[in-house]
Formats: structure tokens, sequence, C-alpha cells
């Protein structure tokens, strides 16, 4: 009997093997639902609400992702992942995709075997200081105490940047991000410094957030994407083209508000006919419905407005677009052409 | 007395004088304390210092406490209303205590599922902890785990039924063999179990379920119910290994041979088609379902709870096995048990869970899903039982070695001297320890929060503090767990007490 079950879930097993190699995309279709990755919480970037709905940032893009792909935005299980859980889940196969804002890095790229299929948020490390501190750049903080989270990237960036400006500092260590929030609201230190989404989340939990100001200098490049496995190009393509799809609707003035009427007929403009499938063949060539785009879109809306609705400037987290606008608008956003 | 000194004393009271109330200052309130409180000045200044700094204690908490919201849907909204004031900010557990009782992704429609079974938890263990209630309680205690998978898991009850009839058929043939051979009646009992777990595993299937269609169940019923009157006829006069087996091949004949030409004739007889090879007809597997939900769904307290009872229950039969192992004469299972101990107690539980979470998960072939709690309770049942197994090698050292060979020379075999004589003994010494490391391994329970299980402190860790609404509330969320975690915590502590009390049958 022992034998008999044991062979079985080999050929489960087997078969689930073999499944695995026809492709991911092939193995959400069959599945009906997108494995995601994401953070067990991050603020603004992805939390279960109060009915255990997931939200956020990094959640609209696995939303997106589903929709695309399945046509229901909620046909995603997500997957919390700590930092240490992540890249192994990715990489057992336990999840389809992993939009944990993670940083796009050569060694994770090249020797992890991931694939990034782009940048979500353009994120870097940056100070926070007490307002009444009177430091209006990261450059007159000479002698300054610094709360640094040990053993992170952060820490080397920190040494880099003081060292490259010639001036000294003390850095108080700190474990914890909430650790890091007391030591500094308990002027345990002069500045915080961390990535500044990070930064602008811990600020907004503060009971004054208007007496701490975030230096203008970005001190390091964080950009943060979404990432699949090696070796499955037609999946890393659907992903990456989801993606640059929102990026692209916000550029060609599609919403979800008028993503139903835009794609209802082929309307003047070439590009956004072949996005939304009302002209061409795009979806087809992705082995996706032609809607595809349209329903991303209609999912949570253009990049722009998952961006506004999880973490723009009227959100407690109230970050700015900097270097996350539209390239036509001075930012780094640049889809390439649909086409 | 009075006759005698009568000439040499002036004087002598004949009647006792009525006891004088002793001096105010001596009794009541104020004698307590003088005693107590203010015996000397040393003692005096201790006292009044403790009661100035209890006094800033609770100056310091209490109005924050009372002071406390409960109405308000952020922790901006709560502050809000405060103006500036210091005060707790409650309205967080008020909405989301039921995420951090039950985790964010159980239906909340179901929640009366895990509630019952807590419930139902108590009265299982209530025979177990007082030995004084009536042993036929011990029934439902023996039932409730599958009754509680059931109900929080879900999915069909005859799963957990036929789980609980292997373990019934393991027990009866144990019964049947364990007293006059421990290891005959101990691997029979093992044997049954397995062919009733392989024939329900059958059944369960969608061949098998047809069988329980109408027809199928009175065919089967008579079936069974032939099978029973052989056994009774030929249990008096032969072996109880032949009754048994002649009517379960009585049955296996039945089933095969006679069931369905008998199923027909029923269903003719009662004029049902069964030419859809039964479709139409209610399967097993549509009784008794509950809406299943995902272990992955659970979490909060319910998880710690789970994990809790699960592991210190399932621990303590493993470490007594484990301790009885290591002091065994035979040396294969002496030096399994010592190099298991020795290697469980030498490496910390987190590095267990994430063995159970990422490493398996590289072994296992991609698409097996191999139950996450399963896993970890394999694990933290591992990690405790190699504890407990330590605690209770402390209680069998204990013992005097005139005991051992006081059950020797009563002609005991081992397994007979271990249960009547040394355990007894041995276990009761063994409370406090034992209890101890049920107190540390419930508390353990929090760390699956690294290993992104959502139970209560992974739920605020997580979900929680990372909603955009409740970002930065801390301390009433972990004030919230600790007291939940002491009420549990003390409740165990408080029970050993009474344990020790209630089985000092020495004179100390």
């Amino acid at each position: 009997m022992k034998k008999s079950v044991f062979l079985g879930a080999l050929t489960v097993a087997g078969l689930a093997a073999g499944a695995a190699a026809a492709g991911t995309l092939d193995d959400v279709k069959a599945r009906g639902t997108l494995n995601c990755g994401v953070t067990t919480g991050l603020v603004g970037f992805a939390a279960p609400d109060a009915n255990g709905v997931w939200q956020g940032f990094d959640v609209g893009v696995c939303r997106a992702v589903a929709a695309a792909v399945l046509g229901d935005a909620n046909a995603v299980e997500f997957v919390p992942t700590t930092g240490k859980t992540r890249f192994t889940a990715l990489a057992s196969g336990e999840i389809d995709m992993l939009a944990r804002n993670t940083t796009w890095t050569f060694s994770r790229d090249v020797d992890l075997k991931f694939e990034f299929i782009g940048t979500n948020y353009y994120d870097g490390q940056g100070f926070m200081v007490p307002k009444a501190l009177g430091v209006s750049s990261a450059k007159e903080l000479d002698g300054a105490t610094v709360c640094i989270q040990t053993g992170t990237t952060t820490e080397l960036n920190l040494a880099d940047f003081f060292r490259k400006n010639n001036i000294s500092y003390e850095p108080v260590p700190i474990e914890t991000s909430a650790e890091g929030q007391q030591q500094y609201l308990a002027g345990a230190c002069d500045t915080y410094t961390t990535d500044a989404s990070g930064l602008a989340s811990l600020r907004a939990a503060f009971e004054k957030p208007g007496d701490h100001v975030i230096l203008p200098e970005i001190i390091s490049k964080e950009p943060l994407g979404p990432l699949v496995r090696h070796g499955d190009n037609e999946w890393g393509d659907t992903v990456r083209w989801t993606l640059n799809a929102l990026i692209a609707a916000e550029e060609m003035g599609i919403t979800s508000a008028n993503v139903t009427e835009m794609s209802a007929k082929a309307g003047d403009s070439p590009e956004v006919n072949r996005l939304l499938g009302t002209e061409g063949n795009l979806g087809e060539m992705l082995g996706l419905d032609a809607d595809w785009a349209t329903k991303a879109i209609m999912a949570g809306g253009n990049y722009g407005e998952i961006f506004e609705k999880n973490i723009g400037e009227n959100t407690p987290i109230g970050l700015a677009r900097g270097l996350n606008a539209q390239w036509t608008d001075g930012g780094l956003l640049y889809s390439p052409p649909f086409r | 007395m009075s006759e005698a000194h009568a000439h040499s004393v002036a004087f002598v009271r004949e009647s006792a004088l009525p006891p004088a109330p002793p001096p105010v200052t001596e009794a009541g309130v104020i004698g307590w304390m003088r005693q107590n409180l203010f015996a000397t000045w040393a003692n005096a200044l201790l006292t009044i210092a403790a009661i100035y700094f209890i006094y800033l204690l609770l100056t310091a908490t209490l109005p924050w406490i009372l002071g406390g919201i409960w109405a308000a849907d952020s922790l901006a909204e709560c502050r809000d209303i405060l103006e500036g004031r210091s005060a707790a900010c409650f309205a967080v557990l008020a909405e989301r205590w039921n995420q951090l009782l039950f985790g964010f992704k159980y239906p909340d429609e179901y929640y009366w599922r895990p509630g019952i079974a807590f419930i139902l938890l108590f009265v299982a263990a209530a025979p177990v902890l007082f030995f004084d209630l009536p042993r036929k309680l011990l029934i439902f205690t023996a039932i409730y785990p599958f009754l509680a998978y059931w109900l929080i898991w879900g999915g069909t009850i005859w799963s957990p039924a036929f789980a609980a009839l292997g373990f019934v058929a393991g027990y009866v043939i144990f019964d049947v063999y364990g007293k006059h051979n421990f290891a005959a009646g101990f691997f029979g009992g093992i044997v049954a179990a397995l062919v009733v777990w392989w024939l329900s595993g059958y059944l369960m299937s969608a061949e098998g379920s047809t069988l329980f269609s109408g027809p199928g169940l009175i065919a089967n019923a008579l079936g069974a119910a032939a099978a029973l009157v052989a056994y009774l006829l030929l249990r008096k006069n032969t072996e109880p290994i032949i009754a048994v087996g002649s009517a379960l091949l009585l049955f296996v004949v039945w089933w095969a041979v006679i069931a369905p030409a008998l199923m027909f004739r029923i269903a003719l007889l009662l004029g049902i088609a069964i030419a859809d090879g039964g479709a139409s007809a209610i399967t097993l597997s549509d009784i008794g379902v509950l809406e299943p939900v995902q272990s992955r769904d659970m979490g909060g307290f319910m998880l710690n709870m789970i994990l809790g009872v699960v592991c210190v229950s399932l621990s303590l039969p493993l470490g007594i096995a484990l301790a009885m192992g290591r002091q065994s004469s035979m040396p294969l299972i002496r030096w399994i048990s010592v190099v298991f101990i020795e290697f469980i107690r030498g490496v910390p539980l987190i590095t267990l869970l994430f063995v159970a979470n990422v490493v398996l998960a590289y072994f296992l072939p991609p698409g097996t899903t191999f139950d996450l709690i399963l896993r970890v309770i394999i694990m933290i049942t591992m990690f405790a039982s190699a504890y407990i197994a330590e605690v209770i090698r402390g209680g069998l050292a204990a013992l005097p070695k005139g005991q051992y060979e006081a059950a020797n020379s009563l002609g005991l075999d081992y397994a007979q001297a271990m249960r009547l004589i040394i355990l007894p003994q041995a276990l009761k010494i063994s409370i406090p320890g034992i209890v101890n490391v049920s107190v540390g391994l419930f508390k353990d329970t929090t760390l699956v929060s690294i290993i992104t299980m959502f139970d209560l402190v992974g739920m605020i860790r997580g979900p929680i503090l990372a909603s955009t609404d409740w970002n930065g509330v801390y301390w009433e969320l972990f004030s919230f767990a600790a007291v939940l975690f002491f009420i549990t915590c003390y409740g165990i502590s408080q029970y050993s007490q009474w344990l020790e009390r209630r089985l000092a049958t020495d004179h100390r």
C-alpha cells in the first residue's frame, strides 16, 4: 500500500514536472490562478486590508498580469515571502513571478538565474532628519550620528557616500525598521537612512510627520522590479509587456475610466489600437487574447493610477513621482513601442 | 485546688477571665499590615518604595489604557480624536480582531468552526487533565482530533472518520493480542490500521464511492451484518485471529461476488436506475461536507493554538518513547535515540523551521504540495520531543534502582514494569519540567512568523503593521498578543501546580 501511494506520488510529481517544463504561461492558464510572490507586508507596496484582500503597488502588478493572462484580476494566489525565502520560492516553482520590491542587481540577475522583467519603482537610499536640525542637504551631515540597518547594502552605500564627500559620521547600528523608528524618534541619532520609499512610509506613521524632512540627495540606485525564472522567455515576455502596457497606457492617456470606450472600436491612434487589440495581433504573438492589455489596464488602471492609489501624494505615504514619472515628464519610465 | 490554698492565700480566682481582644495594633487589617508590611524600619521603607513604584506604573499606564480609543478607522484618525493626548488606539483591535485570531484569509462566515473546535478542546482535554472525571469521557477525547480537523479544515467528514477507523482497528487488534505479547499486538495493530486506511482510500475514490449509492449501501450493509454474525459465532470456539479472518474473508467475498448481483436486485426492487453508473445516486463524498479551507489560509492565534496543542500532545508520547529508548539495553535503539535527541537539541528551532519551509521545497518535486502546517508540526514535534525526552530521562534517573528491581522480582515484563511501576513515578517527578517545555514550546510557535506563516505575531508584524491605516501601532497590538499568551501560559502553569498538589503522595 505504501508502495502504491509512493508510486502514485511519483507519477503525479512526474506529471507536474512535465507540466512545468511545458511553460509557466500554460501552467498558469491550466491552473486558473497566478501564484504571485509578494512581501509579508510593506506599507503601500503590499498588505492585506481589513477584509483580507491584498492591496498595494506591487500587488497591482500581480493583478494586472493575472488579468492579462486569465482575464480575472482576482485570480491571484498571493504567496507572502520574506527577504530570505523569496528567491527560493521563485526558484522552486512555488510562485510564477515575484513582485516584492526586489532590487535589480547584477548578481541576482546573472548568478541567481532570475530574469528581471523591468523596473516598476526606481528607489534610492535617502536621509531623513528632524526639521529642527536645520539641515537642507546630506552633504551638511558632517559628524552626524546615523541610524543604519546592519548587514544591508544601505550600510555600504552610506560609507561610500561619506567617504566620497570627505565628511565623517558615527553609525548607530539597528536591526529592524521598527527599532530604527524608535531610536530616531528618541533622538539617538541625527538622521535615519534607508530607501527613500521606506523613509516616506516610516514618516507617514509618525505622530507629527511635518517635523521631519527627507533630504533631496539619493545616494544609491535601487531599481525595484518584478522577476521570473531564467529560461522561460515566453512567460518573461508576458510579464514584461504587461508592465510595459501599464506604463504605455499612462503615456497614451488610457485610464481605467476610458479604457472600455477606447477599446470598443479602433480609434485614430494606431499605437493605442495595437495596444488595446483593436488592430494588429500583438496578443496572439504573446499567446494571449487580443484584449489582454485592455484587461490588464481595467484591473487597476494604468501605471500612474496604481501609483497614485497606493503610494502617491494623496496617500499617507505621499511619495512624489520623481524618477518614476514618464520620460515625457522628466522621469525614467520609458516603455518600448508597441509595434 | 482552692481548698488546699484557702488558708495561705487571701484570694483565689475560681473562674477564668474572659479573653480580652488583642490590642488594636495586633489584630485585623492594622495587625496584618504591621506584621507583613511594616515589621521593621527596613521593611517599612521597602513597602513605601514599592507602593510608590506601583503608583508610578499605574499613573503612567492606566490613563493610557482607560482613555484608549476604540472607534476609529486609522491611526491618523485616532490621533485626531486624541488631539495630542497620550492614549492607546485600541481601534486597531476593534477592526482587526478577527485577523488577529483567525488570520486574514480564513473565511469569516466560518469563524464558528474553529470557535466550536476551541470550546470542544476543553471538553476533550478535561478527562485527560482531571482524572477524577468519569473515564467514559475519554471516548470523546479520542474522537476530538478528527472532529477538530474536520471543523477547522473542512472538506468531507469521511477522511477523518476513516482515519479514526484505522486507529480503532489498530487499537482493537492491540487490545486482543497486546495482552499476551506486546510486540505482536503493536505490529498487528499497525498492520490493521494500514489495511483500513488502504480500504478507505479505495472507498473514497470515485469507483469505490458508488458502492455507497442507495442499493450498494444496503447490499454491503447486509454483507457487513453477515460478517459480524460469522465473527460472533466463531469467536466462542476458535482463536480470535481465525474469527476475524473468516469474517473479513466473508465480507470481501460478499462485496466482490454477491453484492454487485444483489445491488441490481435491490435497484430493480426500488425502481432506481443504476445504468448511469450510480452518478445520480448520493455518493459517499457528498455526505458531511464542510467548505474546505486551505492550510495556508490558517493564521492568527488559531494557528498558535493548533501548533501548540498538536505539538505538545504529540511530543509527550514521542518524548516518553525516546527517553525509554535512550535507557534501553538494545544498542541500536539506544544509539538511534541518543543521536536523534542530541542532534535535535543541538540545532536551533528556527533552523528546523527553515528546513521545513525552504530546503524541503528544493528536494520535493515541483508541484508537490506537502502541507506546510504538517511540515511545521513535524519539525516542532521533533524539537519538543527531544527536550521532553531529556526531562523524562531525568525523572527515570531519579527513581531508586530498587523500583526497577522490585518490578523485575514481581515477574513483570518490560512493558508491564514501565506501565505499572516506573512511568507513573517518573512522570510525576517530571511534571514541572514537562510543563516548562510545554510553555516554552507554545511560545516558540510564534517563530513560524519568520517562515511567512501568519500566526498572531506574524499577523502583527506583517499585514497589520504594513497597512497604510495602522502603520505605527506597536504597543496596543503587542500588548494584545502578550495578554493572549499570558492567559494561556498562566493557565498551563496553574494546572501543573494543581496536578503536583493532587499527586503529592509522599510526606514531605
